[in-house]
Parts: structure tokens; sequence; C-alpha cells
């Protein structure tokens, strides 16, 4: 029972950096579903430029790893003058990097919106603009609900990454202890657990997520 | 004014041109690509006056839904002209010349045109009421209170006062038709469009939604219906309009079109829907 005993005796220190954690991931989130949605409008936009600048990102950010983003924002930026403290960087790294993904989640909810309803909003007297954010967007919110709270809960694993950028989230105070008292298996079983401990209940909101906005649509 | 004129279509043409990108096997080949191109409207006129009910009607691809959509542009039109109490439909004209004009300008016209779909085509994410109000708010910017005001006398008048709070995925198709129908009206446009409403319904929920837009007529509002519904059309039509392959055949009153048509084609269409021997 000593393996049970070690493990729970490393949480209180892990516990230390969940708010970390919490922060990088709404941070990210944030960044993620703005740009995300205005890379989704750039790529279905009719201005040719707009769509060659988001199309670029998206095989960029899409054909890197996001660890490499990550070392490029910390360790490569200085070195042309921008210096970011950890933690905003690894807010950066993973919002940019979302953003490229949930652009394709919007892109393929705007487009699914039927084309009547479209139709039924122009004729009502609304503008192209304001049929877009009006009844467009609003509907594709709700259909990209649930692919939304599943890039959230994998953005949370990636949280990870960031200990080699130097923040110290789960991953990288499980590295500190693991050093310090070389219980290996205590401490790296205990981090798992936490992970599984966040996610687990988001699924389960996800879920619910997905059949609310089934049944409303 | 008993015959002031709400809808004045002149010499409407409309050109469906099919995709022009050539397939990769004519590039390959250097085949020449063969635009496809339909004239769906060829010279159409039509005068509909203040509190008339018309009711088009016509084989399928006669270009009915065409010529409706044109009038609110949700087709634009490739010569004539379209007025809509007074107003012309895409179009600013400056000296005699015709500008393109924005889409703000055409929004603006369309507040004025009720357009009801074959498909209904509610915004599934909100309620009966949410529908009816949303574009009160959203394009009338009108407040909360004053846009509910409005679209619950209306959704009350379509006989769905019990059904309010029902998202469109909880109500009948005919319901739904009916929300549609409320949703324009509340608008308060100058003429209402219909376009084959009852044509998607299930067979059992037509009447109510006949019923509702010939109560609409009756409170003597300016309409013009797409309909297949011969029977309806003869009920509450002061003019039937005839169309065949992108014009108008014949038009008249329905006492006359049904008893006594003139044109073959409308003869063709009476008798295949049993109004006429064959
Ligand atoms: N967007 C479009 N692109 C190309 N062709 C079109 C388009 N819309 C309609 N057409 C063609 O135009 C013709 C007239 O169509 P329209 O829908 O106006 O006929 P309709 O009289 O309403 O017929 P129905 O009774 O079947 O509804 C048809 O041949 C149709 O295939
Ligand atoms: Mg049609």
């Amino acid at each position: 029972m000593d393996f049970v005993k070690n493990t729970l005796a490393v949480f209180p220190a892990l516990l230390q950096a969940v708010p970390v954690v919490v922060q990088l991931a709404l941070g990210a989130m944030a960044i993620a579903l703005v740009l995300g949605l205005l890379v989704a409008l750039a790529r279905i936009s009719s201005i040719k430029i707009l769509r060659g600048i988001a199309t670029v990102y998206l095989e960029v950010i899409r054909g890197t790893p996001l660890l490499v983003q990550l070392v490029y924002i910390f360790f490569v930026l200085p070195s042309i003058g921008v210096s970011i403290d950890p933690v905003p960087a690894g807010i950066l790294g993973l919002g940019l990097n979302y953003a490229a993904y949930l652009s394709e989640v919007f892109r393929s909810a705007i487009l699914s919106v039927e084309h009547g309803q479209t139709e039924a909003a122009l004729s009502l007297g609304y503008t192209p603009s304001k049929t877009l954010w009006k009844v467009v967007i609003p509907q594709s919110f709700v259909v990209s609900m649930g692919p939304i709270g599943n890039y959230f809960i994998a953005m949370i694993k990636d949280t990870a990454l960031t200990s080699v950028i130097a923040v110290t989230e789960i991953l990288k105070t499980a590295n500190i202890l693991n050093s310090q008292t070389f219980q290996t298996t205590a401490i790296y079983t205990a981090a798992a657990i936490l992970y599984l401990i966040i996610s687990l209940p988001l699924s389960r909101v996800v879920v619910v997520l997905e059949r609310k906005a089934r049944a409303s649509g | 004014m008993a015959d002031e004129t709400i809808i004045d279509v002149r010499d409407v043409h409309k050109t469906f041109v099919s995709d022009t990108r050539p397939t990769l096997w004519q590039r390959l080949t250097g085949k020449p690509h063969v635009q496809k191109r339909v004239e769906v409207l060829k010279g159409v006129d039509l005068v509909v006056h203040r509190g008339e009910t018309i009711a088009i009607l016509g084989s399928s691809g006669s270009g009915k839904s065409t010529l409706l959509r044109c009038v609110n542009k949700l087709e634009t039109i490739d010569a004539g002209r379209i007025y809509v109490n007074g107003h012309l439909i895409g179009y600013e004209e400056r000296d005699g010349e015709l500008i393109a004009e924005k889409a703000s300008v055409t929004a603006q016209k369309r507040t004025d045109i009720g357009f009801v779909f074959q498909h209904f085509n509610l915004f599934l994410n909100k309620t009966a009421l949410g529908n009816v109000m949303a574009p009160l708010r959203d394009v009338k910017k009108l407040s909360a209170a004053e846009a509910r005001e409005i679209a619950v006398p209306n959704l009350e008048m379509v006989g769905l006062g019990d059904k309010m709070d029902n998202y469109p995925s909880k109500l009948s198709g005919g319901q739904k038709q009916r929300v549609a129908i409320a949703r324009a009206l509340a608008m308060e446009p100058s003429v209402m469009l219909f376009d084959e409403p009852t044509s998607a319904l299930d067979p059992e929920l037509v009447g109510e939604v006949l019923a509702v837009i010939k109560k609409i007529a009756q409170q003597g509002t300016t309409m013009v219906i797409v309909t297949h519904e011969m029977q309806f059309a003869r009920d509450i039509a002061d003019r039937i309009v005839v169309m065949d392959q992108g014009v108008i055949v014949e038009e008249g009153p329905p006492s006359r079109i049904f008893t006594a048509p003139q044109h073959p084609k409308t003869r063709a269409l009476l008798s295949r829907s049993g109004i006429l021997p064959a």
C-alpha cells in the first residue's frame, strides 16, 4: 500500500500547478476562438488575398508540430528582439495552434447552415453581413459546440508541452519533484491521474453540450 | 386609391448560366467548353394592385419561382425592370441610367416584401416566437418588449399562440409554415409573396396553412401566390396568371380562366388537374 500512499502524497504539490494550467487553457482558448473565427471567415471570403493569407497560416500551423511552434516562440523570437515570458508564450503558442484547427471547425459549421435560412434572412431585410453575424454564425456556434469542447480537452493535455519552455505546469512540477525525491512511479502516476481528473468531467460536459445542440437543431 | 400599383414587372428577362468552369478533361483535350444557358424568363410583364390576390399557375419549370424570387432580388434580372411600391428593385436610376444599388439598399427594400418559402426556412436555433421577433429586433431595431408586442398577436393570428416557445424541430410542417407566415407578416410588408407554401407538406397539413393564407387575403393583404392547389387559387384569387416556358400565356379572373380558358397551355394545365375534362 506504500505505492498508493506515496502517490496520494504527491498530489498537494501537483495541485499547485493547476492554476497555471487553467490560465494557459483559458487564455489560449480565448485566442483560438477569436482567431479561429477570423481565419474561417477569411477562408470563405470573396477577397483573394484574405483567402491566401488564411490558407498559408493553416498549412504552416498544421504542417509543423506544436512542440516546435512553442520552442520557436520562446527560444527563437528573442533573437529578433521579441522576448515573451513562459506563460504568455505558452498561451500564445497554444492559441495560435488551436486557432488553425478551430477555424476548420467554424468553416465547416458555417457552410453547414442551410442556404434556406440565409435566404430567409435576406428576404426579411437582413443585409448580407447582418445575415452572417446574426443568423449564420450563431448557428454555426451551436454546431461547433461539441468539437470546440473536444479541442478544449485536447488543449488541456497539450499544456504539458509548455514544460519545455519553462512553464511550471503539472508535468514540469512533476519533473522537479522527481529530481528531488526520485519517486518516479508515484509522481508520474499522480500526474497522469490529475490530468484524468480534469478531463473526464469535461468530456461529460461535452457530451451533454452535443446532445443539447442536436436537440435545438 | 383603388388601383394603386404595388408590383410592376416590366419586360423581365432572366437567364441561368450553369457553372462555367471547364472540367479537367476539357482543359486537357482543349475541347471548347459549352456553357449551359437556360432562359427562364423571356419577357414577363405583370402588374399587382394594392389589395389584390394573384395566383400564379404553371407547369413545373415554367419560371414561377424565378419570377417571384426576382421581385425581392433573391435572383438578379438580366433585363427589364421591377418596381415595388414605386421603388426600382436592384438598381438606382440616375439620369436614365441604371446603377447597381448597395446591398444595404436592397435589404431596406426587401423589408417591404414578405416572402414565404416552400421549405419554411425557419431559423432552427430560435423558437417560434424567436423567429418572429428576430427580424423585428435585428432589422427594425425594436426593443425586445416592442418586438414581442408585435410578434405575439401575429403568432396568435396564425393559430400558434400555444406553440410560441417550441423550436422548429418540435413543430409540424404546417406549424412551421404558419410561423414563417407570421414572421413575414410581422414586418408589415406592402406585399406577401408565397412560393408553393403547401407543396412540402403532408396532405393532411395543407388545409391549416391554406386557411391562414385565405384569412390574410381576406384582411386585404396584397399577395402573389404560386401554387399547384387549383381549387384554392380559384377560391381566393382575384386574378389568375398562367405561366409557361418563361412567359405569361394568359391572365384573368378565376371565373373565366377556370371555365373558359383561352390558351392551349391553360387548358392542358386545367385538364391535367381534373378541372376541365381531358
Ligand atoms: N439557380 C439555378 N440555376 C440554373 N437553373 C435554374 C436555377 N433555378 C432554376 N433554374 C431553372 O429554371 C427553370 C425554371 O425554374 P423555376 O424554379 O422558376 O420553375 P417553377 O415554375 O417554379 O417550377 P416548379 O413548379 O417545379 O417549382 C427550370 O428549368 C430550372 O431548372
Ligand atoms: Mg417553383
